[in-house]
């Protein structure tokens, strides 16, 4: 973990209340996608966590939807604007576990972390492929960029692009070798109950996010774990669903 | 140069500045990001004779300028203390640290107490009889007078080190409960433990935490720590650990002025990480600009 300055690159709309920030600094303390960074933000007093969805040697990129008054901030924040960010936090994916065709399935702005595990598991000459599920046609992000990087199966609830239906009304196929999921709890829920071994990224109030103040701890097979540090990212056999 | 040592109950301080209990846990995660011998010392979270999974989630929900947590203290339980986090702990702390005890009864207290009494590495028993997150027990000892000075004389009977106790703010009259102790033999004490507070969340009505109410602490209470602290200090001979809201060097001086002889850092640690570092780095000059050359000149002399 590292405490930096980052300088906004860009930070615009891509989608209804989604905003993809880009920022300039050193994501160095970053490891493995699934890893997080705790932003301080301008009117509150804890910070917001929030995936890294991509990071190299000139800075990253964070996805995040305006859901109250932290989020509302930072998409008011103009360019050349510094954010204050805890980074390099928590433990991602296990990218040993991936196999050749590993499926990712993201729900909402649970898609982020899986953008950078789709480029490092490409990297490894695993063929991922994406479920990528979302409210409606307003909500979805990032179609393009993860198309070009691997296949992709678009899934809208109310069937206003894509298919109609959650996550898990895309079919399961015979070669995928393994699940990396991130979303709502309902979405991961329902994906564990899959025959087909996985991990998935949950989220949870933090009061620190790096493993200090015991305010994210969650009960799992292995006994109590927080999600900040020993996650956010679990494996399916850990998690009691 | 000026001097930022202070005594604490027979133990000399390199500096004031004490991580506070439940924002450092064991110290390990801290230990990562910078030398934690560079704190006066740090308290470490509220153990418990059985480990304790603590509350459902959520634990945490932000307030203006704070946050409520209702952890429920979450801890592995003395005899793993002992066996793992002590031995750990002598890796990367070198000083004496201060142990924080909680319990759900005068025996809990006396057992937990007297097995970390003999812990070479401990400086302090720091006796937590005011934790507002678990039902029975915890805050309860620290509600009423009789209870509280129960536990201080059950503990004292068995231990060597000194006892400082840990006093609730959510009481009319903290000066009774400190004297009460004080009369059995409290060593010092150390407040405040959390304020209880409650949000709601707009959507469900329901509670954000899942404890329903949880524990207020940050820059919100600073104010009403100072103003207890106060009291405290009037009430009682023994020195004052003081806490509450504390985050910067200026903050740590207003606190011994109201007569804390050290301060905790609790909640300002979580949002950044290196609060303890930067407000130790900057505490000379502030000193400095205020005149101060030994800080434990300061000590209680607020100008009434
Ligand atoms: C590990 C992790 C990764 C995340 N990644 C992303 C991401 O990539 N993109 C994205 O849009 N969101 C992500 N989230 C959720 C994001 O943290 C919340 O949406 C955000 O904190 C809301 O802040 P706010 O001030 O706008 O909302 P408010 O409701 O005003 O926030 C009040 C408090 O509740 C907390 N809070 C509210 N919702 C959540 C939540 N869902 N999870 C955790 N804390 C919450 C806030 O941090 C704050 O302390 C992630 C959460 C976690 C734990
Ligand atoms: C997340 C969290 C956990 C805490 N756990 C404990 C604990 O285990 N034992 C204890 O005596 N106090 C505990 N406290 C209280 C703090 O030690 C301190 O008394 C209080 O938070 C006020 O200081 P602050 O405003 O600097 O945080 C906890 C506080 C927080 C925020
Ligand atoms: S948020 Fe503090 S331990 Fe996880």
């Amino acid at each position: 973990m590292k405490q930096q300055q980052f300088t906004i690159e860009s930070n615009a709309a891509i989608a209804h209340q989604v905003y993809e920030l880009r920022l300039s600094g050193d994501a160095g303390a970053l490891a493995t996608p699934g890893q997080f960074v705790n932003v301080q933000v301008g009117n509150a007093y804890l910070r917001r966590p929030l995936s890294v969805a991509k990071w190299d040697d000139r800075g990253m990129t964070l996805i995040y939807k305006v859901v109250g008054s932290g989020t509302d901030w930072l998409a008011q924040q103009p360019t050349g604007a510094r954010l204050d960010i805890l980074t390099g936090l928590g433990t991602g994916f296990d990218l040993k576990k991936a196999r050749k065709h590993p499926l990712l399935v993201g729900g909402g702005v649970g898609l982020p972390p899986l953008y950078q595990l789709g480029i490092e598991l490409i990297k490894m000459g695993c063929q991922p492929r994406l479920i990528m599920g979302f409210a409606s046609e307003r909500d979805v992000f990032y179609q393009k960029e993860f198309e070009q990087l691997m296949p992709v199966t678009l899934m809208t609830q109310d069937g206003s692009a894509g298919g109609k239906g959650l996550v898990t009304d895309a079919s399961l196929q015979a070669q995928d070798s393994f699940l990396y999921a991130c979303g709502p709890i309902p979405m991961l829920k329902a994906l564990h109950a899959l025959p087909l071994d996985g991990q998935f990224s949950l989220e949870e109030r933090m009061g620190c996010g790096f493993g200090a103040c015991m305010g994210c701890t969650i009960q799992t097979a292995k006994g109590p774990r927080r999600v900040c540090h020993e996650g956010p990212v679990f494996s399916k056999e850990d998690l009691l669903w | 140069m000026v001097n930022m040592k202070v005594n604490l109950l027979g133990i000399s301080l390199d500096n004031p500045v004490l991580g506070a209990s439940g924002c450092f846990g064991f110290g390990e995660e801290m230990a990562a990001l910078y030398d934690l011998n560079l704190l006066g010392s740090f308290s470490f979270k509220g153990t418990t004779l059985h480990p304790r999974l603590g509350n459902p989630l959520p634990r945490i929900a932000e307030t203006p300028s704070g946050m409520l947590n209702a952890i429920g203290l979450q801890n592995p339980g003395v005899h793993e203390v002992i066996a793992t986090e002590l031995p750990k702990m002598k890796g990367y702390f070198h000083k004496p640290v201060m142990a924080n005890v909680s319990g759900f009864s005068v025996e809990e207290y006396v057992a937990v107490c007297s097995l970390l009494d003999q812990q070479d590495q401990v400086g302090w028993l720091e006796v937590n009889i005011s934790c507002p997150n678990v039902k029975e027990g915890g805050m309860s000892f620290g509600t009423s007078p009789e209870l509280a000075a129960r536990v201080t004389r059950a503990v004292k009977a068995v231990c060597k080190k000194p006892i400082i106790i840990k006093l609730s703010p959510n009481v009319t009259d903290s000066a009774l409960i400190a004297r009460a102790c004080e009369d059995e033999g409290a060593d010092g004490f150390s407040l405040i433990n959390t304020y209880v507070g409650m949000r709601i969340d707009l959507k469900t009505r329901r509670p954000v935490l899942a404890n329903r109410t949880g524990g207020l602490s940050g820059p919100a209470v600073f104010p009403l720590a100072l103003h207890l602290v106060r009291q405290v200090y009037k009430a009682v001979k023994v020195p004052i650990v003081g806490m509450g809201g504390i985050a910067s060097a200026q903050d740590v001086l207003e606190m011994m002025l109201a007569g804390a002889t050290a301060v905790q850092v609790g909640a300002a640690s979580l949002v950044n990480p290196y609060a303890c570092r930067d407000i130790i780095r900057d505490l000379p000059l502030v000193m400095e600009e205020y005149g101060i050359t030994n800080i434990s000149d300061i000590i209680g002399g607020m100008k009434d």
